[in-house]
């Protein structure tokens, strides 16, 4: 009877493992935590992507609830993401300041010139380092900072329109509510 | 019309499968031969109406029938034809078809060459194939079937991924699926067994040339599969442990442990369990994989759809087969203690080791590919998990497997004399100790602990082979004759030595490879590992569904000439999709692997240069693996002792008759 038992092990082993994947499937992998959200952005000092002689740090970024855009020339989603940042720059509801992450220079502007540029200020991360130090997953990655650059959300993948209304959108009003009541006292 | 003829041929294959996972069960429980009998017909047939549909989607592609859906977004009208043929099995659901038609094949293959078993045996074989058959057909049919129609009609289809557009995508997704599939029926030769309650040294023997079969071609799949990656990603690596990647290893890892166990239940009728279990787990992988790439739980490079409806329908799956056959296991499996005797030092105990050690070794992958699911399904947070594990686990724990390796084929069945063993094996030993310890000293003067054992133990793998071999073909009179060796172990000696020749590879250009970023454009030179690559002009190159900016690489050594290179940036037309095509001039001791970047000017762009030292060998060692193991597979003995069986069977069925 014991040896019976025994018999059994590869069964419950394998239910055990069966729970877990049907959990599985209902975890989305792009809902990435991000290990900094509540803490303020990492400190940096690089270059405009624009123009060598502009050097901007993490405290040029404070001030205002913002939107941080992780993009690059090689990244096909990031092209895909471009109009709807093209419109929501338009909407002029925040600044969104661009890393451009790991890319050629010239690469980059020529793309801006051509596609348009929703971009407030773009940063030239060609080494990644800033990359790195926010924990980016991949091209695109958006982040929400808030007006002290504090990080309050990170979204891995291009934004849409979906995202931008039933996620986005409720908490940039919430930070910019909280932004104006700070200001005000 | 003919796309509803594919689906429709899809649906009667389906009714083929349900007639065959039914009627001949029936038949046996009946003892009622007349129905049993029906199992071969209803495989021929479930595989003609599963060939059938193939054939339409395939006949879609060629003419570029973008009504249909999968066409449409797999498909281009200037792609050239075969990258159509090779497009059928490109996306989720044509590979969906093509697992089922794999399938169905195999079924065929058992019912065709299976006239010499015993009928009720091969008639569950059959049964237990055509259910795995019924849940993935009715998969397709019902969440993904690739005869779906679009309205309106696109003028142009979306063109294949170009990643997918070359020769790797011909033949490796038919090789992997059908060495995947393959261990369906080793599955179900064990599922037969458990059914029937007869787990004896027979039906070791019958399943031992289909597990074979499976095995061979699951090496070929996974190494074209790296091959693939190599060149044609132009990230110059050959593995990433990637979880798809991983998804393809592990079966093939408890696939080789299911070769080596069924060997014992063959000849020693040992390790009963085991092969079953081996046997269950083997085809279990195979299903976690097609979750794991068809569910997207876990991201991947290569996972082409993410869809819970469908990650759900192939968890059921995987619980009803895995589930259903463990706990048929955990009732049937043999309670009797085996009653072959073996000591210690015997080939019994060294088979049982490696085959652990395999186990383990997959269990360490296993485990590495879902802890990221694991952690945050107990909402500990996100994580991944990169190289740096797979190599700090994974590697020891082969390292050892090696040494059992070379031990293994010198050693007697239930006991070796004493001191025989070392008689054999001190050669060996001193061979791979001198050779190991001078290789990091040969290749850069340098002391390096992974070339000293990656080396040695393949050194240690191929001596102590070359000596099995010696025994093996020497007479008592001391003649030496290649007659003596059967078969099987020439292939077990032929696929030992591709792992050797392998892992040499791998050690070599994991720690040897030099690779440099540089900026490059007409007239710039670089050197590399003692090599001079000479920029000259840009070419541009016109596709047949591309255009690409063509280097020219001059590549010369102490002033020799030793080839030109040409790395190819492409611009897809329809996806406006930029891929690299490295420039590769191979070489048996080393590669030079040259890829093209992003311009940085007008004239000069970011160019990698790499040294690839023996990384053919990987590939090299992967044909020996699949030499040998077709050599095993034709042994004579599966074909002859079939013809007794056979007879014998004849014979009892003949005494029925008349009794």
């Amino acid at each position: 009877m014991k040896k019976r038992l025994v018999l059994f092990i590869p069964l419950v082993l394998f239910l055990v493992m069966g729970v877990f994947l049907y959990k599985g499937l209902f975890l989305n992998p792009q809902n990435l935590d991000s290990a900094l959200e509540g803490k303020p952005i990492p400190a940096f000092q690089l270059e405009r992507l624009e123009d060598r002689g502009d050097v901007i740090t993490n405290e040029s970024l404070k001030g205002k609830v913002s939107l941080l855009n992780v993009w690059a020339t090689w990244c096909p989603s990031c092209k895909y993401e471009h109009p709807y940042l093209m419109r929501l720059a338009r909407q002029n509801i925040l600044p969104i300041y661009g890393i451009n992450y790991r890319d050629e220079r010239a690469m980059a502007i020529r793309e801006l010139n051509r596609q348009g540029d929703p971009y407030t200020v773009n940063i030239f991360d060609h080494d990644g380092r800033l990359g790195l130090d926010l924990g980016v997953y991949g091209a695109p990655e958006s982040y929400l900072v808030d007006h002290n650059g504090i990080i309050r959300y990170r979204y891995a993948g291009p934004i849409d329109q979906r995202i931008w209304n039933e996620t986005l959108l409720p908490m940039v009003e919430e930070l910019q509510a909280a932004a104006k009541l700070d200001g005000a006292s | 019309m003919i796309p509803e003829l594919g689906h429709l041929s899809l649906i009667i294959g389906l009714a083929f499968a349900f007639l065959l996972a039914s009627v001949p069960l029936i038949g046996v429980a009946r003892k009622d031969q007349y129905l049993v009998r029906y199992a071969w017909p209803l495989s021929y047939g479930m595989f003609f109406f599963i060939f059938l549909s193939v054939v339409v989607l395939g006949y879609s592609f060629a003419i570029d029938d973008f009504s249909v859906a999968y066409v449409a977004h797999h498909s281009n009208s200037q792609l050239p034809i075969f990258f159509k043929i090779a497009a059928v099995w490109g996306g989720h659901e044509g590979s969906l078809l093509f697992w089922v038609f794999a399938l169905s094949c195999w079924a065929a293959a058992v019912a065709f060459f299976s006239k010499g078993l015993e009928e009720v045996f091969t008639a569950r074989v059959l049964a237990v194939l055509a259910m795995i058959t019924i849940g993935f057909t009715l998969f397709m049919i019902l969440t993904s079937s690739p005869f779906e129609r679009l309205f309106p009609v696109p003028m142009e289809g979306r063109d294949l991924n170009p990643m997918l557009q070359d020769v790797g995508l011909i033949f490796h997704p038919p090789m992997l699926y059908l060495g995947y599939v393959g261990f369906a029926v080793s599955f179900a030769f064990a599922i037969a067994a458990l059914m029937g309650g007869s787990l004896d040294s027979a039906w070791a023997r019958w399943s031992r040339p289909w597990t074979l079969a499976a095995w061979i071609f699951l090496t070929g799949g996974i190494s074209l599969g790296s091959w693939w990656a190599y060149y044609e990603l132009g990230w110059g690596g050959w593995w990433f442990w990637d979880p798809v990647e991983n998804a393809s290893f592990m079966p093939w890892l408890i696939g080789t442990a299911l070769l080596h166990s069924v060997i014992v239940t063959e000849k020693r009728a040992a390790f009963r369990n085991w092969t079953v279990l081996l046997s269950i787990f083997a085809f279990s992988l195979s299903l976690l994989g097609t979750f794991i790439v068809r569910s997207g739980v876990l991201t991947s490079v290569h996972s082409f759809a993410a869809d819970p409806s469908r990650g759900m329908f192939i968890l059921l799956l995987l619980g009803l087969a895995v589930g259903g056959s463990l706990t048929l296991f955990a009732f049937r499996a043999s309670e009797m203690k085996s009653p072959a005797r073996f000591e210690l030092k015997s080939k019994e105990t060294m088979l049982l080791v490696c085959n652990i050690l395999l186990t383990v070794a997959c269990g360490t992958v296993l485990l590495g590919t879902l802890y990221p699911l694991l952690i945050d399904a107990l909402n500990m947070g996100k994580i991944s998990v990169g190289p740096p594990y797979f190599n700090a686990v994974f590697v020891p724990i082969v390292l050892v497997l090696f040494v059992f390796m070379g031990i293994g084929p010198n050693i007697r069945w239930k006991k070796t004399k004493p001191g025989e063993l070392k008689a054999k094996l001190l050669v060996p030993a001193i061979i791979a100790t001198v050779v190991g310890a001078a290789a990091p000293f040969l290749a850069d003067g340098q002391f390096n602990i992974w070339v000293m054992l990656g080396v040695g133990t393949a050194t240690w793998v191929t001596a102590s082979t070359f000596r099995a071999a010696l025994d093996i073909t020497k007479d008592k009179d001391g003649s030496f004759s290649l007659a003596r060796m059967g078969r099987s172990q020439l292939g077990m000696i032929i696929a030992h030595l591709g792992i050797a020749v392998s892992v040499v590879g791998g050690t070599m250009v994991s720690n040897y490879s030099i690779e440099k970023s540089v900026r490059m454009g007409p007239g710039i030179s670089q050197e590399l590992a003692g090599y001079t690559f000479n920029y000259i002009e840009t070419k541009n190159v016109v596709g047949p569904n591309y255009t690409a900016q063509q280097g020219q690489v001059e590549v010369t050594k102490d002033g020799e000439f030793v080839t030109l290179l040409r790395p190819d940036r492409r611009q897809y037309n329809v996806r406006t999709m930029d891929m690299t095509e490295a420039g590769i001039d191979w070489g048996l001791f080393r590669d030079l692997y040259i890829t093209m970047g992003d311009p940085l000017s007008r004239t000069q762009f970011a160019v990698r240069l790499n040294y690839k030292p023996f990384v053919r060998w990987l590939w090299f060692g992967s044909i020996f693996m699949m030499v040998g193991g077709v050599f095993a597979a034709s042994d004579k003995r599966y074909r002859t002792k079939k013809v007794t069986e056979a007879s014998k069977a004849d014979a009892k069925k003949a005494k029925l008759a008349t009794a």
